[in-house]
């Protein structure tokens, strides 16, 4: 009797199944950081990749039903190493990438004639022109671009009423493009910066941040709410408490909008979140978000279309069936004109979540989602029409 | 025996008890028990932490409770509030359902990609069953012969064979299904999907797909109408969907799968129970920490009674 039923399980699981196999790599790509005033807090080696791994399982667990077959290839670039002969090897090796580099790695990567064919998620890099006028047709956004994050912020602060706006940006590309990104943002939003301030400090902080900071601050004057563009999380830290006004700190430091953190807990996130620290024994991060999201997301488009190529898995993923349940509270999927994952960007401090943007009263004809990022009509990106 | 003497005494002055709603308080561990008559919380029971899914034994002489973070399922006694002991649950049950048998609980759970079978007598577990990422609908035909569980992230419905305590069949449903009935004496099975936002209604003897349910509510955009948990109207004419952060139930006719209605009631609404004769249905509110009362016939929200915080399950219990 046993056998019977044993048998004819196997028949039924043949019937769903044509036993797909799913080979997907992911690339990381060594950069060089400089270094910050706390080394306190070092960035995981894992950053990333452990998202990816539990993604894996999730895909896993439901591709053993379909008979579907995971496999994620690991291939690191350190610094010295030819990144492009790396992502050759991947590229042979697995049509599916999930890459995590900076914007002109991604972009020499996408532009290989090897990755003609292929499909690249772009895990790491927030650069606003990768969705736009470098935008490809063969790399979609899981990461939210750096002007999702800073149009939470300033939905936030339009909300608020906190229109007096001052902000100390640091020296470091990363910064000077996140207070760029800030000011747009502002500026989309209604709001403009009242006073803006370069960060000149080359003191050590840790020491001397309750003398420095009040000083520096003084001459804003009176405002609502102080940004930080420290995206290297080098000053921004020392700032909080020690300004000349007592006024909230938002941006880099204080309240922070990313794509997730340890904080998030809602629509079922607690679930994600002790899965991944069961298995990884820290906290998920944006970049883990974001790589655990673009496999995830090839996991659906291959249950849902019973297919594994690149062709069938982009069109469903840019396509109306697409949906991730991505636990932000609503159906993640991806804009069709420049391939970025629209996404609500959770506002949090490091002990709680604060507000889940877009906040209410945030109107679109399409969705509120797209009240965060480039929209349709703006869209620099040619590449998806 | 203090407290003995005086329900004797209530006993023989007042003829009937109201009957009670149960209520799962996630972020209290608490349960309010909702007198049916009054409208109102008439006791406050402590059980384990974070309670979810509750039942009431079929002849309502012990209450089970998914105290999830706890790692066990805790064995009420009903009349006194005590936890008289804890089965063994397998790691954090959030679900379950207990088999016509009266003796058989199938458990989700949620952490563990599994489904634990318990035997609320000898209080070992019976069986373990792999399924998909977060397990978390529960139901069993009401032959007793299949089990389901949904898993929210795989998005499958498993059928289980409750027998071999074996799967037979895994079907594709929407985004986190949530929650599963057998309904019209066994021969549907439906299933909500959360983010995909339907009921699937399946085909019991076939196991495949026969109408799936679409939602619709004015001024809130279609991302935001979640269906979530949902119970059936005497004799099976009408579904009530809790259709979470859209805070609205839809009144959906079972026999044309059309939405009928939407009712306004709190913030994130999750699950629901009935009264005796299913003329009040009681929504478990999470944001809002409220219930809400729904006049079935009417088809409108009668009275919001405030409960502890993040109400996740309801239960019915006759007191007569």
């Amino acid at each position: 009797m046993r056998h019977v039923l044993t048998i004819s399980l196997l028949g039924f699981w043949a019937s769903m199944s044509t036993d797909h196999e799913v080979p997907v790599a992911w690339l990381k790509f060594e950069q060089e950081l400089p270094p910050t005033f706390s080394n306190h807090y070092p960035v995981p080696e894992d950053l990333g990749l452990a998202g990816a791994l539990t993604a894996l399982k999730d895909n896993e667990t439901t591709g053993k039903f379909l008979g579907q077959n995971w496999s994620l290839g690991e291939h690191t670039a350190f610094l010295g190493d030819d990144a492009i002969e790396i992502a050759r090897a991947a590229l042979a090796a697995a049509p599916f990438l999930i890459v995590d580099a900076p914007a002109e790695t991604v972009l020499a990567i996408a532009d290989l004639p090897e990755a003609a064919d292929a499909l690249i998620f772009n895990s790491g890099a927030a650069d606003i022109i990768l969705r736009g006028e470098a935008c490809r047709a063969n790399v979609l956004h899981t990461l939210p671009s750096l002007s999702m994050r800073t149009d939470a912020l300033a939905q936030m602060f339009q909300k608020k009423r906190w229109s007096d706006l001052v902000m100390i940006a640091g020296g470091h590309p990363q910064d000077q493009a996140y207070a760029s990104a800030m000011e747009a943002s502002l500026a989309k939003f209604g709001l403009a910066l009242k006073a803006r301030k370069e960060w000149r400090f080359d003191a050590d902080m840790r020491r001397n941040a309750a003398q420095e900071v009040p000083l520096f601050t003084q001459d804003f004057g009176e405002y609502d709410a102080l940004i930080i563009a420290d995206e290297l999380h080098d000053f921004g830290r020392y700032v909080l408490y020690n300004t000349w006004e007592p006024r909230p700190v938002a941006g880099s430091e204080g309240l922070q909008a990313e794509a997730w953190g340890a904080v998030v807990e809602q629509w079922g996130a607690a679930q994600l979140q002790s899965r991944f620290e069961e298995a990884h024994t820290r906290d998920m991060r944006s970049a883990d978000y974001a790589a655990w999201a673009a496999l995830r997301a090839i996991g659906e488009a291959v249950t849902r279309t019973k297919a594994a190529d690149v062709p069938t898995v982009r069109a469903h993923l840019l396509g109306d069936d697409f949906e991730l349940a991505g636990f932000k509270g609503r159906p993640l999927t991806f804009r069709t004109w420049n391939g970025q994952l629209r996404q609500p960007i959770p506002l949090m401090h490091p002990r709680a979540l604060v507000a889940n943007a877009p906040l209410e009263g945030f109107l679109h004809q399409r969705t509120e989602l797209d009240t965060l990022g480039s929209d349709e009509p703006e869209t620099a990106c040619t590449a998806f029409n | 025996m203090l407290r003995t003497s005086l329900l004797a005494l209530t006993l023989a002055t007042a003829p009937a008890y109201a009957d009670e709603i149960w209520v799962s308080n996630e972020k209290d561990d608490t349960i309010s028990v909702i007198d049916i008559e009054t409208l109102e919380v008439v006791r406050t029971i402590e059980v384990g932490e974070r309670p979810r899914g509750i039942t009431f034994s079929k002849d309502y002489s012990v209450l089970y409770v998914c105290a999830s973070d706890s790692d066990t399922v805790q064995v009420i006694d009903p009349d006194t509030g005590k936890i008289l002991h804890e089965l063994p649950s397998g790691e954090d049950p959030e679900q379950f359902v207990l088999h016509p048998d009266d003796r058989h609980l199938y458990i989700a759970n949620e952490d563990d990609a599994i489904t634990t079978v318990v035997d609320t007598e000898s209080r070992t577990v019976v069986a373990q069953i792999d399924v998909g990422i977060e397990p978390e609908g529960m139901a069993v035909s009401p032959d007793g012969k299949i089990a389901i569980t949904t898993s929210e992230t795989t998005n499958m419905a498993h059928w289980i064979d409750t027998e071999k305590q074996e799967l037979f069949a895994n079907t594709l449903v929407d985004s986190r299904p949530r929650h599963a009935e057998f309904i019209k004496d066994g021969s549907e099975l439906w299933v909500s999907a959360e983010i995909g936002g339907t009921i699937s209604i399946f085909d019991v003897a076939t196991q495949t797909e026969r109408a799936k349910i679409d939602f619709e509510v004015e001024g809130v955009h279609p991302d935001r109408v979640q269906p979530v948990g949902f119970e059936m109207t005497a004799g099976d004419t009408h579904a009530l969907v809790a259709l979470g952060p859209s805070n609205h139930v839809a009144v959906v006719n079972a026999e044309t799968y059309e939405v009928e209605d939407y009712i306004l009631v709190g913030r994130r609404v999750w699950h629901m129970d009935f009264n005796a004769d299913r003329s009040l249905a009681f929504t478990t509110n999470g944001v809002s920490g409220d219930v809400t009362v729904i006049d079935v016939t009417k088809r409108e929200a009668i009275k919001s009674i405030k409960v502890g915080r993040f109400p996740w399950g309801a239960a019915f219990r006759p007191t007569n």
